[in-house]
């Protein structure tokens, strides 16, 4: 297993080397001048020509990427043109929010949605397989900002259960973090949830349509040890992969969740680095969000080793 | 009760498939199993033989309830399975098992083949750990493999290899019926008689009732000691093996006999045969469900259907016309394996015999413990 995941983190890094440079030269060819974004009112030209030379805007392009990567395996980021912070700080500061809310979602969708694909498969063409599927339909067509302010709505205003928005840092007031949290990622969760459910459900139908789960009951198991360990063990595969996928999404940021309850994740982090061309966030970002990636397929692709025996030799 | 000889008896079984189930409109069915009543003996090798889609399948699974009949009954030991709740069929599994036809997709991947063979024990708690373990080694070995084998995935095995780790995990539990429904089709033909060898062995030992599904004459030939022969959904005819072989009674055995190859020059010669595939099952011909290719049919086929009638010698037959019609089957003469296949197959015996005999004892699968809770 060890040297399985060293040999996938070999093979990671042109990855992310080739991530780097598209997401460079992506930022460059965007319109709009990031000096004019930072001079704000001022026109003048030596004043921008000075920041175009303070910030290398005038070296050709190969030479501002190796002087920006060599920064980035320094672990610096470069600072952003707009607020002056070092992007690593910024980062830091949203990474820790938004992964907690990735988390908190991802377990909501799990446990919402891998019990009620199983059930829907198991009880396939009953009422409780059309409820299931309903509930799945409704969760995947609400929107999350509807959803979103309607919970606020109800939990918070009405019934005054949790507090609308704000954040704690889960290090320093755990319960009230997640009182917090717990919402938004109900509402990222439930979207996510219907997901997991079809693909749980699907990937069941197939299951347990085969052999050995015939096998299973032939052998005079009970029903819940054929679908919990014979069925569903087989069925998880399928079910990591977009678990994976979708908690990747999550690190990316959910902007309007996050909006409504105003949680400083990454979501805004990236929107206003995108709106004031400031290269350096966006390119920070982008990077820490496709190592994110990057990791979660390994950390997939392990797990599928641990599922599935078949695998292993390979 | 049944008679204390019958094991297994099935009593006007059917189970029909809606294949089509239109929004407004009658639903179209399959009668894949269509009335049949079996007696199988206790220790007997019964096989079912048919074409593929006659039905066979289905009955097997019948027979054991892995699906459940759509009138009619099954009944093991004097219980009638088919009525009794979900629950105690789990029970009873335990003294029915069933050798499946696939050995690549009968058997989880997820799981190591120790933990496969075990479970049916755990299932119906049997013996402690460490006994169960110490069975599954001696079970592993009975069926030639080693017990070393335990800890590896099936992926990692052939499927001559696979389909004995089937086997035993069908013995596991210390069924007294095995149910193979063709259990060696799946398998290269040098690795059938290997299984069907250990099968053999294993019913011996074991005194097992086996049921054994098939479509190859020459597998039931060497292993049966009475045969129906199905079509359609029916049992058309039921006859010990050796009766049935030399001298069939209906015209469909005598077709399906004809099919086997015989390597001598000339025995072939004016033999019917049948033409074309079998009747779509979702409408079946009227009268005798198999005039329509056969040979000998006549107004009365067509009309009418022939009843399952059992002779004064044991056989059974459903053919209006089988008291008047002589049919051909394989010459007597034509022993059922060739003077060199018997004595490679003794050779065989002979080695295993020997292999045996050199192990200390107590490496043999004991005869089941009590249950232990």
């Amino acid at each position: 297993m060890l040297g399985f995941l060293a040999r996938r983190i070999l093979i990671a890094i042109p990855t992310v080397i080739l991530i780097s440079v598209f997401v460079f030269t992506l930022q460059k060819l965007l319109p709009g001048d990031p000096v004019l974004a930072m001079a704000g009112e001022e026109r003048d030209p030596e004043v921008l020509a000075f920041l175009r030379e303070k910030y290398r805007l005038n070296d050709p392009l190969y030479m501002q990427y190796f002087h920006w990567i060599g920064g980035v395996l320094q672990g610096d980021l470069g600072i952003s043109l707009r607020t002056r912070q070092p992007v690593l700080t910024l980062i830091g500061e949203k990474l820790p929010v938004t992964i907690q809310l990735a988390v908190m979602a991802l377990i909501i969708a799990v446990f919402i949605g891998v019990p009620t694909g199983i059930l829907s498969a198991y009880r396939k063409g009953t009422w409780i397989d059309w409820l299931a599927n309903i509930v799945a339909l409704s969760g995947l067509s609400i929107p999350n900002f509807w959803l979103g302010i309607m919970l606020i709505l109800l939990v918070s205003v009405n019934l005054g259960w949790l507090p609308a928005s704000g954040y704690a840092p889960l290090s320093e007031d755990p319960l009230r973090s997640i009182q917090t949290m717990i919402m938004p990622a109900f509402v990222l969760g439930t979207g996510l949830a219907a997901t997991l459910m079809r693909h749980t459900r699907s990937a069941m139908l197939g299951v347990l349509k085969s052999d050995y789960v015939r096998t299973a009951r032939a052998k005079g198991l009970n029903e819940r040890v054929v679908i919990l360990k014979h069925a569903l063990r087989n069925a998880l595969v399928p079910i990591v992969t977009v678990a994976t996928l979708l908690f990747g999404e999550l690190l990316a940021g959910a902007v309007l969740t996050e909006q409504i309850f105003t949680i400083p994740g990454f979501g805004k982090l990236v929107v206003d680095a995108v709106f004031n061309r400031d290269y350096a966030v966006v390119q920070g970002i982008v990077l820490c969000t496709a190592v994110a990636f990057i990791a979660m397929n390994i950390l997939a692709d392990a797990a599928y080793r641990i599922l599935n025996p078949r695998m292993r030799d390979t | 009760m049944g008679k204390p000889d019958l094991i297994i008896e099935t009593r006007a079984l059917r189970r029909r498939f809606v294949t089509h189930k239109p929004l407004v409109g009658a639903q179209t069915e399959v009668r894949a199993v269509d009335g049949i009543d079996l007696r199988i003996r206790r220790g007997e090798t019964f096989a079912i033989v048919g074409e593929s889609g006659c039905g066979k399948s289905t009955l097997a699974r019948l027979l054991v309830r892995l699906i459940d009949p759509s009138e009619g009954s099954v009944i093991y030991d004097g219980t009638d399975i088919s009525r009794i709740s979900a629950d105690k069929m789990r029970g009873l599994r335990r003294d029915l098992q069933f050798i499946f036809q696939d050995p690549f997709s009968s058997l989880n991947p997820r799981m190591t083949v120790g933990a496969l063979v075990e479970e049916p024990m755990r299932a119906h708690r049997i013996g402690t750990r460490r006994e169960r373990r110490a069975r599954v080694a001696a079970l592993l070995e009975r069926v030639g493999l080693m017990p070393e084998h335990a800890n590896r995935y099936p992926h990692e095995f052939s499927g001559g290899q696979r389909q004995r780790i089937g086997i035993a995990r069908a013995l596991a539990s210390g069924p007294k019926v095995l149910i193979g429904d063709e259990p060696v089709s799946a398998l290269d033909v040098s690795i059938q008689a290997q299984v069907v060898n250990i099968l053999e062995d294993l019913k011996q030992e074991f005194g097992l009732t086996l049921i054994v599904i098939a479509h190859d004459l020459a597998v039931i030939r060497h292993m049966a000691d009475r045969v129906a022969v199905m079509y359609l959904g029916e049992i058309v005819e039921e006859a010990p093996v050796a009766e049935l072989f030399t001298a069939p009674r209906h015209p469909y055995t005598e077709a399906l006999i004809s099919s086997i190859p015989v390597p001598r020059v000339g025995a072939r010669a004016g033999v019917a045969t049948i033409d074309g595939e079998p009747p779509n099952p979702i409408a079946p011909p009227p009268g005798c469900r198999f005039h329509p290719r056969c040979p000998y049919a006549q107004a009365v086929c067509r009309a009418e259907r022939p009843k399952l009638t059992r002779g004064p010698d044991a056989r059974s037959v459903a053919c209006h016309r089988h008291a008047e019609l002589s049919l051909t089957g394989l010459a007597p003469d034509i022993a059922a394996r060739s003077p060199e296949a018997e004595q490679r197959f003794s050779l065989y015996r002979a080695a295993r015999a020997t292999r045996e005999g050199a192990k200390p004892s107590g490496s043999f699968p004991q005869p089941l413990t009590p249950d232990k809770e």
